[in-house]
């Protein structure tokens, strides 16, 4: 391909991708040194609110921001260095609370509950949803062909539904006196409050997040099924090898690429955990990095919000997503070069 | 005979909703509508759109879009539906106009309270208040021959019978969910003890007596509550309560109707509303209000038509054909028992939420906050502190506390 039609090709992405990828992400940044403020000024104010048969009067000093001759509130944006990072990371707390050696403070500090709940559910989850994938997989593989069709529907079904989706109808189906809550409660013959607590609550999130992407990690593997050699598997069965160390070493190894290249895309994904905390509502007890920068940049109802707090936010959860995928980076780099 | 009926009835009905449809005028130019989406907007917004021409949006997302919309040149909405908390940014930015001149005009049917006054200045119309207060199971209670509960010390302890006496597990219910519905908890006790949220210059004060007079309340409250109580909303209460699964709960006056609504309801009739229970000072609630603005970006003809199609929407025929969706403010309205215990409330000196831009943060930081002390992850004094903190940090960057 000459280098004109290639640039046609690619051109349009690369532009997409500076758009809405690269510029995006160089704002974020900038912001995250920077704090955006109204200027404020002190008026005393009379506000009259109803009441059943009068109105209650009350004359306060209230803050309000000052406006300019267009009616538009008047701004003015500071460099700040790193006080937004240091916002969000609290660092002299966290530092105390670890030379105190006390987890818990140091877990009811934002930042750090969220980091701590955000790794505990990537790296948990990491090698669930690969042996999962790999026993679907494996599961298709040797099913008779004439099912084969529908069991690779049913079996990626939990992929289609819409995460939002998926977590509501798992919170729906266990929260309060839900249908498998009331049958397991019946079944135990005990109360049970699976949302009244932290670790059940996460529990939840990792089963629900196995069920949703195991099927993806399935069926890349499937396909990587199609191209082990018969031969090595023929001529290990004569050597008088088990299943499973046919599956230990010839079939494994060959799919360690694609194994590489789920975790990768798994980790990226499952440090960004958030719908699970959403839909679950579980704020109360455990939060996500994600959840963190998103509750950040809601508004209150005096609409405020937290811009320059939510930037850093996002900045260190990228730094995370980049310092995780290090390992599998390294040694797919090294395979690639030691295969030339 | 019964196809009769059915056309009758339809026939019925059809003269009803003629009744009702009828706008005093026909409005010409087009008109749009931004609120929120509970059932009382739904009845305004339907008798708005009678007059022609316009068209609601029900939000429920409306106070993230309303400051953006209405500062655009010229406004996205003509009408804003606000309460006292979201119209508070409105003000801030300076882009809803005063109605002074058209309450002059067209407003000789709304009541003297109706008119929310900044400064002197009619800044926007309420149509309807809104409190939390308390919902009690009159059978449940009186079966254990337990009075009606005045402070939380009684409703605690009508708890502590109701549970002893095997008849729920869990008698109190309550809107705990993390976020908005915790804050709004620890405002309404904390109003209630008599506290002041703020110092001088916006610097943060709960974390005092009555502040931990407060927290302590609460968490006296989740022993008798459904330990799932930090995910549990104003429709998860709700619903406890037309199940039966609770006695008591502190609810949204707009949720007095859904316990007599059949269709959902086990407990129609057995509700009764009362009045907050007393803290040390006042009831332990706050009051609300929700109305109508309309944006200053726009011509003076189409503020004109606005206003007047605004007023259709509150006016005497919507009240009275939506009597029990709200405790509304009109003249049409006719309190009865569902609005008792909003009206009690009031009456005992209930607080109006305090809406500001830092009452704004402090309602957020304590909704985040206030989970550590009741999952026992931190004392009273330490989630106070750490909520300031928090505040103080958001109020900074927000430029309401000078560095």
């Amino acid at each position: 391909m000459n280098f004109r039609t290639f640039a046609a090709f690619v051109g349009p992405s690369v532009f997409m991708m500076l758009l809405f990828i690269a510029f995006p992400l160089v704002s974020v940044f900038q912001q995250s040194f920077y704090v955006t403020q109204p200027i404020y000024e002190t008026v005393e104010k009379e506000t009259c609110t109803p009441g059943f048969v009068t109105q209650t009067c009350v004359t306060e000093q209230v803050s309000q921001p000052k406006l300019d001759e267009h009616g538009e509130i008047i701004t003015q944006t500071q460099y700040v260095g790193l006080q937004s990072y240091r916002n969000v990371l609290e660092p002299e707390r966290a530092w105390r609370a670890i030379s105190d050696g006390s987890w818990n403070v140091l877990s009811t500090i934002n930042f750090w509950k969220a980091l701590r709940f955000t790794l505990t559910f990537t790296l948990i989850t990491l090698p669930l949803v690969v042996g999962c994938g790999l026993g679907i997989a494996i599961l298709i593989n040797n099913a008779a062909r004439s099912i084969r069709g529908p069991v690779i529907f049913i079996s990626l079904l939990p992929f289609i539904i819409t995460p939002v989706i998926g977590v509501l109808s798992i919170n729906w189906l266990f929260r309060g006196d839900g249908i498998l809550t009331a049958m397991m409660e019946w079944w135990l013959n005990r109360d049970i409050a699976l949302f009244a607590q932290a670790w059940t609550i996460e529990v939840l999130m990792m089963i629900y997040r196995v069920w949703h992407v195991a099927p993806f990690a399935a069926i890349i593997f499937y396909a990587g099924l199609q191209t082990v050699n018969q031969d090595s598997l023929e001529s290990a069965v004569i050597d008088g090898a088990t299943r499973w160390q046919r599956l230990k070493y010839i079939v494994i190894p060959h799919l360690m690429p694609l194994i590489i290249f789920v975790s990768m895309i798994h980790l990226m994904d499952s440090y960004r955990v958030f719908e699970e905390i959403v839909g679950f509502s579980s704020q109360g007890y455990v939060i996500s990095l994600q959840w963190l920068t998103f509750d950040y940049l809601t508004p209150d109802q005096a609409g405020n919000r937290s811009i320059s707090r939510a930037s850093a936010n996002s900045m260190l959860t990228m730094i995370g997503v980049v310092i995780l995928l290090i390992l599998p980076l390294r040694r797919t780099w090294r395979d690639h070069k030691g295969g030339h | 005979m019964k196809l009769k009926t059915i056309l009758m009835a339809g026939a019925m009905s059809i003269a009803a909703t003629g009744a009702w449809a009828e706008c005093a005028f026909e409005n010409d130019v087009p008109l749009k509508s931004l609120s929120a989406g509970f059932e009382a907007w739904k009845a305004v917004t339907d008798a708005m759109a009678e007059c022609g021409n316009f068209s609601a949006s029900l939000d429920q997302e409306f106070r993230e879009k309303q400051p953006e919309a209405f500062a655009a040149d010229p406004a996205l909405y003509q009408i804003g539906g606000v309460s006292n908390a979201t119209l508070v940014p409105l003000l801030n930015a300076g882009t809803i106009r005063p109605l002074d001149d058209l309450v002059e005009k067209y407003g000789q049917d709304l009541l003297p309270n109706q008119l929310i006054k900044v400064d002197g200045q009619t800044m926007a119309i309420a149509m309807m208040v809104n409190a939390q207060h308390l919902m009690y199971r009159d059978d449940v209670l009186a079966e254990l021959g337990i009075e009606e509960p005045k402070t939380y010390g009684d409703v605690l302890s009508a708890a502590a019978k109701i549970k002893e006496a095997g008849v729920m597990d869990y008698p109190i219910g309550g809107t705990f969910k993390t976020g908005w519905n915790l804050g709004q908890e620890f405002i309404n006790m904390y109003l209630g003890e008599g506290g002041l949220f703020f110092g001088d210059s916006n610097m943060p004060a709960i974390n005092n007596e009555q502040g931990v007079a407060a927290l302590e309340t609460l968490k006296a409250m989740t022993d008798y509550m459904d330990p799932e109580y930090l995910v549990s909303d104003s429709t998860y209460v709700q619903q406890q309560f037309q199940q039966g699964k609770i006695a008591m709960a502190n609810l949204w006056a707009s949720r007095a109707a859904a316990m007599n609504d059949e269709a959902e309801s086990q407990v129609v009739g057995k509700v009764t509303m009362a009045a907050a229970p007393m803290g040390s000072a006042v009831p332990a609630t706050t009051i609300w209000w929700d109305g109508i603005v309309l944006a200053s970006n726009m011509s003076d003809e189409e503020a004109d038509a606005a206003f007047r199609v605004a007023l259709e929407g509150m006016d005497t025929d919507m009240v009275s054909a939506n009597n029990d969706v709200a405790v509304w403010l009109s003249t049409a309205y006719s309190a009865g028992a569902l609005a008792a215990g909003a009206a009690a409330s009031a009456e005992g000196g209930a607080k109006a939420y305090p809406a500001s831009g830092p009452m704004g943060i402090m309602h957020t930081s304590l909704g985040n906050g206030l989970a550590d002390y009741l999952t026992g992850a931190k004392d009273a004094q330490t989630t106070l502190a750490d909520i300031e903190a928090d505040y103080v940090t958001a109020a900074k960057e927000a430029g309401l506390i000078s560095n």
